[in-house]
């Protein structure tokens, strides 16, 4: 028993974290950025226009990757709170914290180039949808996570009180994820993330399927080089910060 | 060359998206790699702080 939990323990050393951190960063931010440049020849290129939307279906290569990261980036973010909260893990309650940052970004970038996708297809920019509302609300949620963090200036109540906050959130995503079935939406159904076989055809499908990657593993990759810093402000009294910088 | 950057029509929603994905993926890396410089600009200050101390 003790043995298999040391991984585990690991994991909640700010110093062996810090350094896997930095170690790991450029195995994730290099591939990123070949299948993002990938996927940009693949889908703006390769891929043929849509038989209904035409050039215009095109946003999905940036649309649907963003909405994806906003809404994964929240479970992670969840989850990390989540850990920090029942196993009092600092790494953890750093690692939610610099999950929020980039959440909130790819939501607002989620959100405009739907907008800027409804307007050609549905002939406005906005309507209070249940997809798009609960997207909105989403935004609002990693908002009230970094205000509240930044409003309480004890570091170890900012972080109870975040995970607090970030768990109750979740109930907002299988509402995002479901809306679209529970509702009538107007917001296309998934043509990618579902059961049944994707409803695209490969030279469509192939260059979103690597901008979904590329998305997921470029996350990996700033959030890594967010946590070295939030662990480095956590930290900056530790011993072992004098042989990590030097 | 024209025709592609056209979009059919599209090129007013086209770009515009594709642009502030790209402007959210570029500004993230430099505010992840600021944030990072910036604490371990603030640490390596303390330890000077830290290490002058104990030598006093």
């Amino acid at each position: 028993m003790g043995t298999n939990w040391a991984w585990f323990h690991r994991f909640g050393s700010p110093p062996h974290v810090y350094r896997l951190a930095g170690l790991l960063t450029p195995w994730f931010a290099w591939p990123a950025a070949l299948s993002i440049l990938a996927a940009l020849y693949g889908g703006l290129v390769l891929a043929p226009p849509d038989y209904q939307q035409g050039e215009g279906f095109r946003i999905i290569y940036v649309h649907a990757p963003s909405a994806w990261l906003s809404v994964m980036i929240y479970a992670v973010m969840a989850t990390a709170a989540g850990i920090g909260l029942i196993w009092r893990m600092k790494v953890a309650h750093a690692a939610a914290a610099s999950c929020a940052g980039i959440g909130a970004w790819f939501t607002v970038v989620s959100l405009v180039t739907g907008m800027l996708w409804g307007k050609p297809m549905w002939g406005t920019y906005w309507v209070w949808d249940p997809r798009l509302t609960a997207q909105l609300v989403l935004l609002f949620l990693y908002l009230g996570y970094i205000g509240l963090r930044s409003g309480i200036d004890d570091l170890g109540r900012a972080d109870r009180a975040s995970a607090v906050l970030a768990l109750v959130g979740v109930v907002n995503i299988p509402i995002i994820r479901y809306s679209v079935e529970w509702w009538n939406s107007i917001h296309q159904a998934p043509s990618v993330m579902k059961m049944e076989k994707p409803s695209m055809p490969m030279e469509m499908l192939v260059p979103l399927l690597l901008m979904f990657l590329g998305f997921t593993l470029y996350f990996a990759a700033v959030m890594l080089v967010r946590l070295r810093a939030e662990i480095l402000r956590r930290e900056r009294n530790a011993s072992w910060i004098r042989e990590a910088l030097r | 060359m024209k025709e592609f950057f056209a979009m059919d029509g599209y090129a007013l929603f086209l770009w515009p998206s594709y642009l502030i994905t790209f402007v959210a993926i570029i500004a993230n890396v430099i505010i992840a790699r600021r944030a990072h410089a910036t604490a371990r600009a603030e640490a390596l200050r303390r330890l000077d702080l830290e290490s002058s101390e104990t030598r006093v």
